[in-house]
């Protein structure tokens, strides 16, 4: 058994004519909370579809606890949490939960197992389409618990919750962590990259920085997170940045998403030196 | 695929089903309520003794149809189908789970169209009531297979429920309802003679006048059989696991 959970190489991924992904290279090690962190439209879902295994790549390779992304056999050890809620609204949430631990394989005992763990008990007998946003997305992430799996991915799993509820959630990552299994967790908030063991910054298709975050902030002389980020952009845009790509432009990191389409625009070709008609 | 994981997900079906009467209440009365009125329409006439069986075959088809398609596009756009196929879910599974659970309300709603069109309407049936279940359960099955084809090639649901008129209504136009199809043009005699629902509304007509011996049907019901095994294929191809 190897200590690394995700290893990705070269991985290219593109959309109509443009990539999105051009030669992405990432270690994922086993027992961690590693953070993907990086602006909406900065490539997180892609990539994490791409480990899961749902996502058609073409080129690099993607080995998920020792085996080719999206085999048969990773089917039972990965669990996989989309960005929105993927239940069904006409079920309850424990029918939702024995649906898909019956397609688990996980035993029914699993869905109280995952009930208590996300604190749905008491929502158990209500249909799904009376939650609330944050409760619909920890159903989603009892869903993705179920059977046990060695590796969890999870699509921003805290957007939309309130401090408390994602101190609570972050509570339970870390003794899932401590349990062995291994988690990749995308966010945009900057402040949830200090309590990952290992941070991935990730901005344009491309990981900026592969860092843990009291290197982050040391490196950096920042004194937050968010700041921090902001500083290795900058580095990185300038065209000295720790991943070293060489970009010229100036963008801002939020400039991307300034269309409000949250996704990067067609025109962009990878991380290349020229960007064309960004403002 | 896995018999526990295909009756895991036509259960999930069922309930979701059950968890919406006002669905259930139009499932089960609407064929009935419009094959009264058709019966109601010809009441001068005896029209509604040759149109009336395939009233009973149309009913299960559209209406499979439309759920299926819907339903399915559903778990596309919701993610749910994207976290099946993340698990050690079978396509098949998915599809046969889908087919089965549509398959059994079919068989209940058939039932109550059945019973309403003989003891309300005066719909008489001389061949066996057995062998019209058999063909309207064939119909219903079509319609889900149909609807899941048609679910791949639709983005929105306004997409989807267009996708109605264009596999449903030739079919109708060309199955002997409006005209007998010896009595069509070559051309869409000819087309009329391969469409599935043709098939079905012979082999309708062949029950309720007695007229044809048992052969007869259970050919027309393989050539259903043949266009159901077909569609799901073809959508089954359209379920990826990898999606762009």
């Amino acid at each position: 058994m190897t200590n690394t959970a995700v290893e990705v190489r070269g991985l290219r991924i593109r959309r109509g004519r443009s990539a999105v992904i051009d030669g992405l290279d990432l270690e994922v090690p086993r027992g961690a909370i590693v953070g993907l962190l990086g602006p909406s439209g900065s490539g997180k879902t892609t990539l994490m579809r791409a480990i899961v295994g749902v996502q058609i790549v073409s080129g690099g390779t993607v080995q998920v606890l020792g085996r080719p992304a999206g085999s048969a056999p990773l089917r039972h050890r990965v669990g996989y949490m989309t960005q929105q809620a993927s239940i069904y609204d006409d079920l309850s949430v424990r029918a939702n939960l024995r649906y898909f631990a019956r397609v688990q394989g996980a035993p029914q005992s699993d869905v109280d197992r995952v009930l208590e763990r996300t604190d749905l008990m008491g929502q158990a007998d209500q249909l799904a389409r009376t939650l609330s946003g944050g409760q619909a997305n920890r159903v989603s992430l009892a869903a993705a618990m179920l059977g046990n799996p060695e590796l969890l991915v999870l699509d921003e799993p805290t957007v939309g919750l309130d401090p408390v509820l994602r101190a609570d959630l972050w509570g339970l990552f870390r003794s899932l962590a401590d349990e062995g299994t291994t988690l990749l967790v995308s966010s945009h908030v900057m402040d949830e990259a200090t309590r990952c063991d290992r941070l991935l910054l990730m901005r344009e298709g491309a990981i900026i920085a592969d860092t843990t975050p009291r290197d982050l902030l040391s490196s950096t002389g920042a004194a937050s997170a968010e700041e921090a980020f902001l500083d290795i952009i900058e580095k990185d845009t300038a065209g000295e940045g720790p991943a070293g790509h060489g970009r010229r432009s100036r963008t801002h990191l939020l400039s991307q998403n300034a269309n409000g389409k949250g996704r990067p625009s067609h025109d962009r070709r990878g991380h290349g030196t020229k960007e064309g008609g960004r403002r | 695929m896995n018999p526990m994981r295909t009756l895991a997900t036509t259960r999930r079906v069922l309930v979701q089903i059950r968890n919406d009467p006002r669905t259930i209440a139009l499932l089960l009365i609407v064929p009935s309520l419009l094959i009264g009125l058709v019966a109601w329409i010809f009441d001068e006439t005896d029209t509604f003794a040759t149109i009336g069986p395939a009233m009973l075959a149309l009913f299960p088809f559209i209406v499979m149809f439309l759920v299926t398609s819907i339903a399915t596009l559903r778990e596309r756009r919701s993610g749910t189908l994207e976290r099946l196929l993340s698990m050690p879910l079978g396509r098949g599974d998915f599809i046969l789970g889908y087919t089965l659970a549509f398959g059994l309300l079919a068989v209940v709603q058939t039932a109550v169209a059945v019973g309403y069109a003989t003891l309300v309407c005066g719909l008489e049936i001389e061949g066996s009531v057995g062998l019209l279940f058999v063909v309207a359960i064939a119909d219903a099955l079509l319609g889900t297979a149909l609807g899941l084809l048609a679910s791949a090639f639709a983005r929105t649901e306004f997409q989807v429920v267009q996708f109605m008129p264009v596999f449903v209504f030739p079919q109708i136009l060309l199955g002997g309802i409006f005209l007998p199809r010896d009595q069509l043009p070559d051309v869409l005699e000819t087309i009329g003679d391969w469409l599935p629902l043709s098939h079905a509304i012979d082999a309708l007509n062949a029950v309720s006048t007695g007229n044809e011996d048992d052969a007869y049907i259970w050919l027309r019901v393989l050539f259903i059989a043949c266009w159901i095994v077909g569609a799901i294929i073809v959508g089954s191809l359209t379920l990826r696991r990898r999606t762009p």
